[in-house]
């Protein structure tokens, strides 16, 4: 321990403490711009620099540890100078157009500047950084005249993501951080996980914005069928300002019923049926039928990650179409028919936690004939500002069911939404399906938290199934080297591009890993709470297999609900 | 007048000897000092680089023996030695020189250091820019292997030493200490905030000593001739001699050695003064983030505590010389053009500061200037003197804030010319 002053207030903190850590402990805030509480130091802003006697210059409060005996001054005069000119040589090349930004109310950067208090015109005249906007992926948006050079969205894309499709480029004032080389984003191996609009502090990067394909639809002859992912009904809350973990279930229909979805379907309906597919196939291959690991496929985020670095296991990903892809093929043909209209009658939008849901749904393979299984992705984000926009008071809403007939979904459907979660819900059925014993505990405690890598050895019958769970891409691409080595002999695999899973996903509120944990003890929460916790038990699964698909994996499954990938590595030469 | 006789320490062999040849070397008495530390403890040795009074002659002054020291109690399986020889400094070609002419002082002085702290492998890190050196450098560090002054076991002592050349980046900054290190990692030359100090974590995580050329050719003598001897030359504190490097418009240019401490003034006499006969203006002293100076302000003594006594800088030891043809103004656009360049744009302040400056300056340059300009110049560059990561951006605005400082008159005429 190491005894030190703030502000002349005597505390006593452990050796290692940062100053910021030590002035937080004391209920002092210190603004912060490139420190990130989930990524390593950068202390390139200078924002927070604070005084410290002995010094002859101020120091970064994010980066300096404490020492025995250091005095200092967090908002001395001195202080507060060079934080303020440092945030009008900021504001300078920030373009100002903050009343018509994505982030507007939730900018790091507005914060600050509220929080100091800058009220004045800036003495420097504005130079624009880039004029360049990126939306070639059609999940995010790159706008480079709002980059305030942090770094954030570079450590999380490398550093967390081993993605690489951000670089940083040029030096000195001209320094940005873009697609290598100039490109697009769209031209690299951008895997549009959005895990880089969750690091950024301003609306550098943002949610490529599809409500307003929903907006001209409201009223019109179209049905408006809606889906919604498990992991929403965790976030939706938080993202119209309640607390992190509060589920909103019923509440979230009722919203979505008001501002004019039609119809709002539950996606655990088709995380369940992904259960039978998935499990189905994985016990084909394991009696000798096809590529072993098998590894999921629900993450779109993943897929492409595999397609671009990893192209000669894509074999090894299960065939199945993800949940939304399910979801989307079903409403096109088994629900447009049964209702007699056509498919280009109805829009069908999903509600997602995930910027990379807006590529899956763009994909050719999720299209039949040119028309496209879901037609406009909405993540959590955009839903809130419907919700907003709407006037509704989410808070006091009554709750409403799911709609039939893919109203109903398990317990293992819910928990798709977290890290590890699609392994406990294949267990649960898998076990019991091989065995035809009823499991003691369905809780599967080794797959779940967030570890970044979670290895198991399941028995299950005569076979010990040996699992791997890995989530946020650069623990996939450690898990992925081990199994193209050959030094792993998995049989199953979970791979969640975000780290912590769909909770953790680009289209969600912004997030940090203290965050997480209320949303991850929520989806467990909620999962106990359901009467059905087992995907096979859903008896709203077994119906569409006796009136319309048949068997798992069979004919009409593949037809519908199965899919294949691209090698997309050319991007990386 | 007083004329300059120069004191040949770390130049003690130009001239004299082959550059390449390790044989050439030794027979002037070289890798003696090497032998006799080997002799020693490193404690030993450490404690006499210490009486010797050496400070760093890269900028920043810090006594070499207590970072030797810092990095000896370091426990670690492997530790670092860098010369750092990526002059980038414009005006200033010390280092080139002293490669140029002597490169196995430099081997030895490394070779010294790396024996106090316990490092087996030391490097070169070359400015990308003098591409004539390294074939030179090459071959003498060839020859050096070859006679046995660096390799396995040296002077039969068990001691193992060795040095890779490394070619710098091309960027000035990379001469910043954590940049270099990312350099020669492979990553892009960029500071880093410290703590941790490369003493303690610098390349590849390992404790690292980084010196600068002339610092290190100092080393040899220090053992060769002991510490107290060393300690006599040049001024109380601030032992030993420098290298200036003498530019601009003066009369005679080159590099030139004389104790720490001497007077400017006669530096710049002996010398011959302006070119061409014109008057002096002022003088830029200690590199491009060094310091202006005017004409009144010549009687300064030439060591780091004095110059920083007199609000100035030794720097690197760069005096470049400016007559009263040129527009002062026009040479602090251009400096500050420089720093543009060779921010790396990491931090705030450094990455937009001196782009700013050079914006004010330039205005006011072509008499759209205010007066309120000065104001914000002298607060920007308190601003970046107190919050910029590295060296770089906590320097870069010297030449502004100086000129501001003794050269007021030329600013206020330019903005009062353009007001008219």
């Amino acid at each position: 321990m190491v005894n030190i002053t703030i502000n002349g207030i005597g505390l006593q903190v452990e050796e290692g403490t940062t100053i910021l850590q030590a002035a937080e402990s004391l209920g002092i805030s210190i603004p912060t711009l490139c420190h990130h509480p989930d990524q390593e130091v950068k202390a390139s802003c200078r924002i927070c620099v604070v005084e410290a006697k002995g010094f002859n210059t101020l120091v970064p409060s994010c980066q300096y540890p404490v020492f025995e005996g250091m005095e200092i001054q967090t908002h001395s005069p001195k202080v507060r100078n060079a934080r303020m000119h440092l945030l009008e040589l900021i504001l300078s090349r920030h373009v100002q157009d903050c009343l018509h930004c994505a982030r507007n109310g939730s900018c790091e950067l507005q914060e600050v500047s509220r929080q100091l208090h800058f009220d004045k015109t800036p003495r420097y005249p504005y130079v624009e950084r880039s004029n360049i906007i990126d939306d070639t992926t059609g999940s995010i948006v790159r706008t480079e005249s709002k980059c305030i050079s942090c770094g954030r969205c570079l450590y999380v894309c490398t550093n967390v993501q081993s993605v690489n499709a951000i670089s940083k480029i040029d030096r000195s004032f001209n320094v940005k951080f873009g697609s290598p080389y100039n490109s697009t984003l769209a031209e690299g191996p951008c895997v549009n996980c959005g895990q880089c609009v969750q690091a950024c502090p301003t609306g550098a990067l943002t949610i490529k914005d599809s409500t307003d394909k929903v907006w001209s639809q409201i009223g019109g002859k179209k049905l408006i069928a809606a889906q919604v992912a498990p992991s929403v009904r965790i976030n939706l809350a938080e993202a119209l300002g309640e607390e992190p973990g509060t589920v909103s279930s019923g509440r979230l229909v009722t919203a979505m019923k008001r501002i004019g979805f039609d119809l709002v379907f539950d996606t655990n309906f088709t995380a369940d049926l992904t259960i039978l597919e998935e499990g189905t196939e994985l016990l084909g291959r394991l009696s000798g039928g096809g590529a072993l690991p098998m590894i999921t496929s629900c993450s779109p985020g993943w897929i492409k990650f595999c397609e671009t670095y990893y192209p000669d296991m894509l074999d090894n990903l299960s065939t199945c179409k993800s949940p939304q892809g399910m979801f989307g093929a079903l409403i096109k043909t088994y629900y447009a028919d049964s209702i007699g209209k056509k498919p280009e009658d109805i829009l069908s939008v999903s509600v997602m936690p995930c910027t990379a849901k807006k590529f899956e749904a763009a994909r050719p393979e999720l299209s039949a004939d040119g028309i496209a299984d879901v037609d406009v992705v909405l993540t959590v984000q955009e839903l809130a500002n419907m919700i907003e926009a709407s006037g509704i008071d989410f808070k006091s809403l009554p709750e409403t069911e799911y709609d039939a007939p893919f109203g109903l979904g398990s317990g293992a459907g819910t928990i798709f939404g977290v890290t590890g979660g699609v392994m406990e819900a294949a267990l649960r059925t898998v076990y019991e399906v091989v065995t035809g014993d009823t499991l003691d505990n369905i809780e599967f405690e080794a797959v779940r938290g967030f570890e970044g890598i979670k290895e198991a050895t399941i028995p299950v019958g005569d076979l010990n199934v040996k699992i791997a769970v890995a989530h946020g891409l650069g623990n996939a691409r450690k898990l992925m080297d081990k199994v193209r080595s050959g030094e792993a002999d998995y049989h199953f695999i979970e791979i969640m591009a975000c780290p912590g899973g769909c909770i953790g996903g680009g289209g969600n509120p912004i997030k940090t890993w203290k965050k997480m944990k209320p949303r991850l003890e929520a989806v467990y929460r909620h999962d106990r709470e359901l009467p059905l916790r087992k995907s096979h038990e859903n008896p709203a699964v077994t119906e569409i297999y006796a009136q319309f698909l048949g068997e798992p994996n069979g004919h009409k499954s593949h037809e519908l609900l199965h899919t294949h990938y691209v090698d997309r590595s050319e991007v990386l030469k | 007048m007083t004329m300059l006789k120069e004191t040949r320490i770390v130049l003690r062999n130009m001239g004299k000897i082959d550059p390449v040849s390790a044989t050439d070397y030794r027979a002037q008495g070289g890798y003696a000092g090497l032998q006799k530390a080997l002799k020693m403890t490193p404690g030993e040795v450490i404690a006499e680089i210490s009486a010797s009074g050496l400070r760093g002659r890269g900028g920043a002054g810090f006594p070499t023996g207590k970072k030797l020291d810092i990095s000896s109690k370091v426990e670690a399986d492997q530790k670092y030695i860098i010369c750092n020889a990526d002059e980038g400094e414009p005006g200033t070609n010390k280092d080139r020189i002293i490669l140029s002419s002597d490169p196995n002082t430099v081997f030895e002085g490394m070779a010294i250091n790396a024996y106090a702290i316990g490092a087996s492998r030391g490097f070169i890190y070359l400015r990308y820019e003098y591409p004539s050196l390294f074939p030179l450098i090459e071959a003498a560090l060839q020859n050096a292997r070859n006679e046995g002054f660096l390799g396995e076991n040296i002077f039969g002592s068990g001691f193992s030493f060795d040095i890779e050349l490394v070619s710098g980046g091309g960027a000035y900054v990379c001469g910043e200490e954590t940049a270099l290190i990312s350099s020669i990692e492979g990553g892009r030359g960029e500071p880093r905030s410290k703590p941790p100090y490369p003493g303690a974590q610098g390349l590849y995580g390992k404790p690292t000593v980084v010196n600068n050329v002339e610092t290190l050719a100092n080393i040899p003598v220090i053992l060769d001739k002991g510490g107290e001897y060393f300690s006599k030359i040049g001024e109380p504190g601030c032992t030993g001699t420098k290298l200036f490097t003498l530019c601009g418009k003066i009369t005679e240019r080159g590099v030139f050695e004389y104790p720490m401490g001497t007077n400017l003034m006669d530096i710049f006499e002996t010398h011959g003064g302006v070119k061409d006969g014109r008057d002096l203006k002022g003088v830029m002293i200690g590199g491009q983030s060094g310091y202006l100076i005017n004409n009144t302000q010549m009687d300064l003594k030439m060591d780091i505590d004095s110059c920083r006594r007199k609000d100035a800088t030794l720097g690197t030891g760069t005096i470049m010389v400016i007559d009263d043809y040129y527009n002062l103004l026009e040479i602090v656009e251009n400096i500050m053009t420089f720093f543009i360049h060779e921010s790396c744009g990491k931090c705030t302040p450094c990455r937009e500061g001196n782009v700013r400056m050079h914006e004010i300056i330039h205005n006011i340059n072509v008499g759209k200037g205010k007066m309120e300009d000065l104001e914000l110049l002298e607060e920007l560059a308190e601003t970046m003197k107190l919050t910029a990561l590295c060296a770089l951006g906590q320097n870069s605005f010297y030449p502004v804030i100086t000129s501001l400082k003794n050269f007021r008159y030329d600013y206020v005429r330019a903005i009062e010319r353009g007001q008219r």
